[in-house]
């Protein structure tokens, strides 16, 4: 019944039972903050002042203090937007692509990987936001008759399209999380001794109880949010890439866009998952739930996305060739040779070269090379953006109003600060949420746990 | 649910989900109604085997979904088309459905918004869930690692308490309906 084939290795390691199980996960959150963490939080919060006191600045005194020019009108703002909502792509990915997949991996790091996909969207969130000028006029874009007349917003822009991908999908990922974490609010209430605490948690969980009727609600809305989700999540960063692929500008304007974008938002979404839970299963110590077999599959994703986004970038220049349209192969000899050359070799090396590396797999199973990997490829899609948006702006038809875009401190400021804002998020979550669906895990441990998977074939049952 | 509330309840207390299932399909068969089971994870076969009906809320979600779909075709009939209709791009928009390639990502995010969102305001309230809620759990325990079941009284009770013991029971306390 609890079967698993010896050929798969064990999701969870050691000799565990479900109460292991409950009191690993409910550490964290009641137990005194490490060290490390305290270290980490601090930076964080100094980096997401810093970035408050710039977007401050920017809303007092109008975008002109970012570094865009009259050619050059989209840059680091819209760039760390993409770069944000690509990110966030994986949780999604993981909790509802791999649930319709039933790929049990998935189990020991869905709720780390909502947590950042609903953090990194909120970041994404705040760029068109401030790129408005005006944000006390944001409520523009919702459909009301523009200044209560009768003039709409314009359901034909792809910029109205965002809106709407976007808020779906930070509210959907946001109530999909949180019906897998009333379960596990319930257990550290269930367990809690310090009454504040008790009653914090008695509010988060909702009364849960666990209930047949109410598992087997649980099991079928789960699987229709994922469901959902899924093609919700290939929409929002195929509508993010109408933004540009509906323009007329050469370098922007192609129907590869959508396929390319979401492998891109994948492949990034994965290294940040990476670069974030090898942290919280060191410092946690929960290496025996998030272990090797978790790292190579991530890494494999990351691999084989990589070289979808390798293969998108080579196929856009075969295109821009082919097309026979002189602006289209100057937009792409320009991104290559031009000036902003750095930028694009930049983008090859960390996206399409450096996963490469993931075909061994003595490289992929290595802890440290996954790490500086997983920084690497962050780096490597923060260029692409830039690339895509930048390059293609920066000389236009018209020579005379050529020029380069330099960034402020502003721009800077804003981008650390929302990095700082994400980490703060996060290290707020990891300290007071069960940072692994402990429910859900505990349903796979009699056919995965290392323990239990040793005695099937010890015993030779089945 | 619904079920005869007169008789008074037997909670059996388990500490394997394995043995939990045995019990449930073994008190059935028996002629036993086995009214709940509390437990930490879901059980695969539970529902099944304490003859629950399955949940509708899928088919709810559909029906959901489908009114984000006429929500979304109506909003942009109505300001497109009918109130303010304007050439944007040379975009043809005489009608509606010429116009309707256009509003196809706004159609399927509202599509997708009603499903989620509606159906999961279902889940809570027919699971009678919300914040500050009283724990629905009679005991701390079935969250973490233990399973309590309710077993309607009906006939003697030591034949009963015998059989739970048979079964792997760890504790049982019977509660006045």
């Amino acid at each position: 019944m609890h079967y698993e084939s010896p050929v798969r290795n064990p999701l969870i390691l050691g000799d565990k039972s479900y109460k292991d199980i409950t009191n690993d996960i409910a550490k964290p959150v009641e137990s005194k903050a490490p060290r490390a963490w305290w270290i980490a939080f601090s930076i964080a919060f100094v980096m997401f002042l810093w970035g408050i006191g710039c977007i401050l600045y920017t809303i007092g005194t109008g975008i002109g203090v970012w570094g865009l020019n009259k050619t050059v009108d989209w840059a680091w703002d819209i760039t760390n937007f993409v770069w944000w909502v690509g990110i966030g792509h994986a949780g999604t990915l993981i909790s509802a692509v791999l649930l319709l997949f039933r790929q049990k991996w998935r189990m020991a790091i869905n709720r780390s990987a909502e947590a950042m996909t609903i953090f990194s969207v909120i970041q994404a969130g705040l760029f068109p936001l401030i790129h408005m000028g005006r944000i006390w006029m944001a409520y523009w874009v919702m459909p009301i008759p523009n200044q209560f007349g009768s003039l709409w917003v314009n359901f034909n822009s792809p910029l109205l399209w965002d809106v709407f991908a976007i808020s779906t999908y930070l509210t959907v990922s946001t109530v999909f999380w949180y019906v897998g974490l009333i379960p596990d609010f319930a257990m550290i209430r269930d367990r809690a001794i310090n009454p504040v605490q008790k009653h914090i948690y008695k509010i988060l969980s909702f009364g849960w109880g666990g209930k047949a009727k109410h598992w087997q609600r649980f099991e079928e809305v789960s699987l229709v949010l994922a469901g959902l989700a899924t093609p919700l999540v290939l929409s929002v960063h195929t509508i993010v890439s109408f933004d540009f692929a509906t323009s007329v500008i050469p370098g922007w304007h192609t129907t590869i866009f959508p396929p390319y974008f979401v492998a891109g938002a994948i492949f990034s979404g994965f290294a940040m998952v990476q670069t974030l839970l090898l942290i919280v299963r060191k410092i946690f110590k929960m290496e025996d739930y998030i272990n090797i077999e978790h790292i190579e599959m991530m890494n494999i994703v990351i691999m084989v996305t990589g070289s979808i986004v390798g293969v998108a970038y080579i196929t856009e220049l075969f295109i821009a060739w082919y097309s026979g349209v002189e602006y289209e192969q100057y937009a792409f000899l320009n991104r290559a040779t031009g000036p902003y050359w750095w930028a694009y070799w930049a983008m090859m090396t960390c996206n399409v070269f450096s996963p490469q590396f993931m075909w061994s797999k003595k490289l992929r199973t290595n802890l440290i090379f996954t790490f500086v990997i997983s920084i690497v490829v962050n780096i490597g899609m923060w260029f692409e953006r830039f690339v895509i948006i930048v390059t293609s702006i920066h000389r236009d038809y018209l020579p005379s109003s050529w020029s380069m875009f330099s960034p402020t401190f502003v721009d800077i400021g804003i981008y650390i600060g929302t990095i700082g804002f994400f980490f703060v998020l996060f290290l707020l979550y990891a300290r007071t949420f069960p940072v692994i669906a402990q429910a859900e895990l505990k349903t796979i441990l009699k056919s995965s746990g290392e323990n239990f998977k040793k005695h099937h074939d010890d015993h030779g049952a089945h | 649910m619904g079920h005869t509330k007169h008789n008074p309840i037997v909670r059996a207390l388990f500490n394997d989900d394995d043995v939990v299932l045995d019990a449930v399909k073994d008190l059935r068969s028996s002629g036993y109604h086995v009214s709940e089971v509390y437990s930490p994870f879901p059980i695969h076969g539970l529902d099944e085997a304490m003859g629950l009906e399955r949940t509708r809320l899928s088919t709810a979600a559909f029906f959901y979904g489908l009114a984000g779909l006429f929500f979304a075709s109506w909003l942009t009939y109505y300001t497109m088309t009918a109130d303010w209709p304007q050439n944007i791009g040379g975009k043809p928009n005489a009608y509606w459905f010429l116009n309707m390639p256009a509003f196809v990502p706004v159609m399927f995010e509202l599509t997708v918004f009603f499903a989620a969102h509606l159906m999961c305001w279902s889940y809570f309230a027919v699971n009678k869930l919300y914040p500050g809620a009283k724990a629905q759990n009679p005991d701390p325990r079935t969250t973490d690692d233990h399973f309590l079941m309710e077993v309607e009284l009906e006939g003697k009770e030591t034949d009963l308490t015998k059989k739970l013991q048979e079964l792997g029971a760890l504790e049982i306390s019977k509660v006045e309906a």
